[in-house]
């Protein structure tokens, strides 16, 4: 690649055409003839056939483009920025989390908060985890930087609601124990490995 | 006899009045579903089967909806425009001839209110009267935006009077006659007798001029949205509004069924469809290509519209009426 071509910085105006209609009508005959054979031409009636040819395509080859909403949903994206979750360890339907506040750190709302303790073990115990609906922009910083993938963002897209207490509760957002075995695991620091079934070994007392 | 066709009109008024006004709110519904397909859409589907309850259920709202009248409106000027266009538009149905005669417990009915023999003349003017409708409601409604839809309703409704007026003048020459019936009559022979075939030219221009006077979307600049907010109805809810809509829809069907009578044969026999089926067809028909365009073109600016008017229609219409008229004469 030469010089030239890479100190180019518009690169997309070479893709353009320009048009230049520089034949404009200037006499008056001109602008006569222009008005005739712009009404001879039958666009009118290509654009009716294109129009018609559409209602053909939507009422019997079935290409119609409606979504009928609350009875069918389109399905999204499995990495889609959502309503938060807070993924449970699989051992023990614990809260994954381990209290490090890096998610209440990088926050740039500024909604989430968290109230920790060391407890008797001397370990750190998250008491109080809570994310502003009302604020939270969506933006997955807290699920990028969460080092034990304990907060991800589910698929949850239909935030509206009457109630206050829907918006706010931890149970919520963790993923309940009946629901364990469905948890998604996304590859990374805190998750399982796949082959986390071999690797388990059952403690002494089931024996 | 005199008391018969008293009670003749009474009913047939009666039935004219209570069939439009459904039909006009049917169409609304059947325009919905029409430009919805033609959007690959479904259109109305929640309110009964494939939203066919929809129309009820407009109609619900707009008899409910808050009837307010702006401050500085001028009060019985607003409150009266929209039962001019409502009105107008059904009293300029009583000339028009729906269909052939036909008996009914043996009694002879015409359906036609009254079958007066300037019947043509009858609803041309009728429908012109109807202009005043938008035009008080822009100017009374105190509100700039309703102001230039008034305006535009001057501009528009006039300018393409003359148009529909010229363009029927030159089949008028031919049949002799300005009763709707006799023009029917005239092309009793079959389909190669429609007015069509003789005054092609005639038949474009009157559906163009048709267009702009039911205030169609090609042409529907007396309340184009996307530049005069809703232009003459911006400052009218509830019934009025609706009245609006009802003597818009009540005007396509009058200038659908005008259109079938003077140049697509009427409601002569068919081949092998009766002649009441036969326009309603043709009517059907007129009405699908309306909405047809509304899907398909574009707006036009105001001054192609008035461009389109004085400087191609007037003259076309005015040169066909000469042709026609030394056709006649050699």
């Amino acid at each position: 690649m030469s010089l030239d071509k890479l100190k180019n910085r518009d690169v997309s105006v070479d893709d353009y055409i320009n048009i230049f209609e520089d034949n404009y009508p200037k006499t008056s005959w001109e602008h006569f003839k222009q008005v005739i054979k712009r009404s001879l031409k039958g666009e009118l009636f290509k654009g009716l056939g294109i129009v018609l040819n559409i209602m053909r395509q939507a009422l019997f080859k079935g290409e119609m483009q409606t979504v009928q909403y609350p009875a069918e949903k389109l399905p999204i994206g499995p990495r889609y920025r959502a309503v938060h979750k807070l993924l449970a360890l699989l051992e023990s339907g614990e809260n994954r989390c381990i209290g490090c506040g890096l998610c209440e750190k990088i926050c740039i709302a500024d909604c989430i908060r968290m109230d920790t303790r060391i407890d008797e073990n001397s370990r750190k115990e998250v008491l109080e985890y809570t994310i502003n609906m009302g604020r939270c922009i969506f933006c997955g910083y807290c699920a990028e930087v969460c080092p034990e993938l304990a907060i991800v963002h589910g698929g949850r897209y239909e935030n509206a609601s009457e109630q206050r207490a829907h918006f706010a509760l931890k149970e919520d957002l963790l993923t309940p124990l009946d629901k364990l075995l469905e948890q998604k695991e996304y590859p990374g620091f805190g998750a399982v490995s796949p082959d986390a079934d071999k690797k388990i070994k059952k403690t002494p007392l089931l024996y | 006899m005199e008391t018969s066709i008293l009670i003749e009109t009474v009913v047939k008024a009666v039935v004219v009045l209570s069939v439009f006004a459904a039909l006009a709110g049917f169409t609304t519904y059947i325009e919905r579903k029409i430009l919805a397909f033609m959007q690959r859409r479904l259109g109305p589907m929640n309110v009964g089967p494939h939203g066919l309850l929809q129309l009820a259920a407009d109609g619900i709202k707009l008899f409910t909806k808050e009837d307010f009248i702006p401050a500085n409106a001028a009060r019985p000027v607003f409150m009266i425009a929209p039962i001019i266009t409502a009105a107008t538009a059904f009293i300029a149905m009583t000339a028009i001839p729906f269909f052939p005669e036909f008996e009914l417990f043996g009694y002879t009915v015409r359906p036609i209110i009254a079958d007066i023999n300037v019947g043509v003349l009858f609803v041309l003017g009728v429908a012109s009267v109807g202009l005043y409708g938008p035009l008080l409601a822009g100017m009374s409604s105190a509100n700039k935006w309703a102001l230039l839809g008034g305006a535009r309703t001057a501009i528009q409704l006039l300018s393409y009077e003359v148009v529909s007026g010229l363009a029927l003048l030159a089949p008028l020459m031919l049949v002799g006659s300005l009763s709707l019936i006799d023009i029917n009559n005239y092309q009793a022979g079959g389909f190669t007798n429609w007015i069509i075939w003789s005054q092609p030219m005639a038949f474009i221009l009157f559906v163009i001029a048709g267009f702009a006077e039911t205030n169609r979307t090609p042409f529907d600049l007396l309340e184009h949205e996307a530049e005069i907010v809703a232009g003459y109805a911006t400052e009218y809810s509830g019934l009025r509004w609706g009245m609006f809509f009802i003597g818009e829809y009540a005007n396509l069907f009058t200038v659908c069924f005008l259109i079938s009578l003077i140049f697509l044969g009427g409601f002569n026999d068919l081949w092998f469809i009766p002649g009441g089926l036969a326009i309603v067809l043709k009517v059907m028909m007129l009405i699908f290509f309306f909405l047809w365009t509304r899907a398909s073109w574009p707006h036009i600016r105001p001054d192609q519209l008035m461009w389109l008017c004085w400087k191609v229609l007037m003259p076309l219409s005015v040169i066909n009426i000469l042709i026609t008229g030394l056709i006649l004469m050699f």
